[in-house]
């Protein structure tokens, strides 16, 4: 067991370290992530001088954001492992080959939640929307949510690898099975800026992903190996 | 199961002439008159695309643990049967709610759920077209976690639409409306296990020509 | 936990993409101690060989065996036994030289890696570049760390695709002492090439592929570009 963690432990710092080095990645994702932000509020601000977004789109337009740079993100990475052929040379290491998987999504878990650091913030400020009245409730719906959306996504983008028209297969195929986080994270985020908190639903949404999360992680790990063996 | 395609065809085919009669003589729905009657050609399609995307999710888990060709080839057919009769149900279903209900489409759980369900496939095909070699893995892999997400999807829009209940509910159904429905159902699927072992018979000899092909160079 | 074979058995190996077929009934015995040549042109099915006994890749039909059990048997471990030099190299550009060593070894559990690291630098004649970035290296000094990279764990079987393209002189010369040493020490290597020059200096068999077939063995490599043309030209009956 310990193997398995050691290995997860070795590939995720390896992604830092090369991270770190440019912070490529990081930059981009979150710049296009403020683009995505900016572009959706210009649609969705209504008329009127204090410029509150319609209904519950500062929610929507939160996880919106998340979802579009998550799935850059995810590209960007596996693009990494396909430079010098990488991924068969971890794939080729003895260790189980799901670790080299939840080695992965450590990384794009950690990049997405850097994010959502900087974009939280931007979209209160840009909302006038109150989600650090309930940090703990905010931060476990973004953290469970953006493992869901990672979990699906790692296993996607490491499946289409080499495939033809990669680039836009992953976002058709990890939308609609990532619905369900979308649904929770956008109605648990609007739960949480009503003029009334309702803090029991965002409870109910965050059991909600933490469910997804438990299923899709155990069937990614299932699924690795076989989808990876060509 | 090759020699059951015409048998299969042809009771089918009776089954779909006989129906009008069966609909016709069925008695009028209270509030929605003739347009319910949409209903014996809404319904099967959209119950079968469900069993449809339920059979290809598990056929696709069977593949990607025993790796055996057939098993491919039915979970092919079934992507396509499911995005076939999702899309007969999608058409006939708005037709159907803009007459009765006043609206084209709402967004309640089952409704959702189906229509990601139908996305989900549609994604299939999509990916065992352009995907290039070796996409056959990765689209069973894409059909258990489709089907794995259904009732994350269905539950989740049935907390968040609860809030906001519907005007109109889809009635539960009295006898009489249940023979025409399951005849029907019956022409339906049948139609389907027909198209079914017609497809199942294309990739087999699909993979036969490959065989043939690869034999004769040797 | 570690497994150990002194032979590998490739029995009627099939390999095909619908219609395209990548290998067929190929069937082959190595064993310890031996550099068995894969020669053959372009599509010829070198690199998917290669790539079913590295494990990454399944065959359509046929058994493959190492120390007589399949890689199904022996699990995962397996792989701590293998070492691939591939067309790609394997490297991290992003990393320095002796970041991706000790990258490789941590993966591969190597006792020790950064010392093992830094040795094996020095075989690869980088021991001056290993705080530079790989991506400045130029095609040979990539390929002499990536051989490194590769030979970190002592794997047992070695496999080799096209591992003498760009070297210059020097470092052909060098490749070809250290796979003698290899092959003293026990190792089983598998090298696919399309230099038949350097295949008569270094290999003890050659086995010539065209279109996933076997057509010939050669037991004896000595005048091996002859006969190499011929058997191509003979086609299919070996």
């Amino acid at each position: 067991m310990s193997a398995f963690w050691r290995v997860v432990w070795i590939v995720a710092k390896k992604d830092l370290a090369i991270e770190a080095r440019s912070r490529e990645l990081l930059n981009t994702t979150v710049f296009f992530a403020l683009s995505c932000v900016i572009v959706f509020s210009v649609s969705f601000v209504g008329e009127g001088g204090d410029g509150r977004a319609l209904g519950d789109a500062a929610a929507g337009i939160l996880w919106i954001a998340i979802a579009f740079s998550g799935t850059l993100a995810l590209g960007r990475t596996f693009e990494r492992e396909r430079y010098g052929d990488t991924l068969r040379a971890l794939l080729l290491a003895p260790g189980a080959r799901p670790a080299v998987y939840v080695g992965k999504l450590v990384g794009v878990v950690g990049l997405l939640l850097a994010t959502e650091i900087i974009i939280v913030p931007l979209v209160a400020l840009l909302f006038q929307a109150r989600l650090f009245d309930h940090t703990l409730l905010l931060a476990a719906l973004l953290g469970f949510g953006t493992v869901g959306f990672a979990c699906v996504g790692t296993l996607f983008a490491a499946m289409l690898g080499r495939a033809r028209s990669r680039d836009v297969l992953l976002p058709i195929l990890l939308y609609p099975v990532t619905i369900p986080v979308m649904i929770a994270g956008v109605r648990g985020t609007a739960a949480l800026i009503q003029p009334t908190p309702q803090l029991d639903m965002a409870r109910l949404w965050i059991m909600l992903l933490l469910s997804f999360d438990v299923v899709f992680l155990t069937l990614s790990l299932w699924t690795f190996e076989s989808v990876m063996t060509e | 199961m090759r020699k059951a395609f015409v048998p299969l065809l042809a009771v089918a085919g009776f089954i779909f002439m006989t129906a009008p009669i069966l609909v016709t003589r069925a008695p009028y729905e209270s509030t929605m008159g003739l347009v319910q009657k949409i209903f014996y050609f809404h319904m099967p399609p959209a119950m079968l695309m469900l069993l449809s995307a339920i059979f290809c999710g598990i056929i696709s888990a069977i593949e990607l643990i025993r790796k055996r060709p057939v098993y491919d080839w039915i979970a092919y057919a079934a992507a396509e049967l499911t995005v076939l009769y999702g899309a007969l149900a999608m058409v006939t279903g708005p037709l159907w709610a803009r007459k009765a209900w006043g609206v084209w489409w709402v967004w309640d759980p089952r409704l959702t759920m189906s229509l990601l369900l139908w996305m989900v496939f549609v994604s299939y095909l999509l990916l065992r077209r352009y995907g290039g070699p070796g996409s056959e893995t990765l689209a069973a892999g894409l059909a258990v976690f489709g089907m794995a997400t259904s009732p994350f999807v269905y539950l989740s829009v049935n907390i968040w639409r609860t809030i906001h209940p519907l005007t109109t509910v889809v009635p539960t159904l009295p006898v009489d409306f249940a023979l025409p429905l399951w005849y029907a159902f019956t022409g339906f699927l049948l139609l389907y296990i027909a198209l079914m072992t017609l497809r199942v018979r294309i990739e087999e000899q699909r993979a036969l020509v490959d065989q043939l092909y690869l034999e004769s160079e040797e | 936990m570690s497994v150990d074979f002194l032979d590998l058995s490739i029995r009627e190996l099939s390999r095909h993409f619908g219609r395209r077929r990548a290998l067929s009934r190929l069937s082959l015995e190595c064993r310890a101690g031996e550099i068995v040549g894969l020669l053959g042109p372009n599509g010829a099915g070198k690199s998917t060989l290669l790539a079913i006994v590295s494990t990454l890749a399944a065959p359509s039909s046929g058994e493959l065996r190492y120390g007589g059990r399949t890689a199904h048997e022996i699990g995962a471990v397996l792989r701590a036994r293998i070492g691939v030099l591939s067309h790609d190299l394997h490297l991290y550009s992003e990393l320095t030289a002796l970041e991706n060593l000790v990258f490789f070894g941590r993966l591969y559990g190597v006792p020790d890696p950064e010392t093992v690291a830094a040795r094996a630098l020095e075989r690869a004649r980088l021991a001056d570049r290993g705080a530079d970035l790989v991506s400045g290296f130029s095609r040979g000094m990539r390929q002499r760390l990536a051989l490194e990279r590769a030979l970190l764990h002592n794997p047992r079987l070695l496999l080799l695709d096209e591992p003498f393209t760009g070297l210059d002189d020097a470092s052909t010369v060098a490749l070809i002492a250290r796979l003698r040493e290899l092959r003293s020490s026990g190792c089983i290597t598998l090298l696919a090439t399309h230099d038949l020059d350097v295949a008569e200096v270094v290999l003890d068999r050659a086995v010539i592929l065209q279109d996933g077939k076997l057509v010939a063995i050669e037991p004896d490599v000595r005048g091996l570009r002859k006969r190499y043309q011929e058997r191509l030209s003979a086609g299919a009956r070996p």
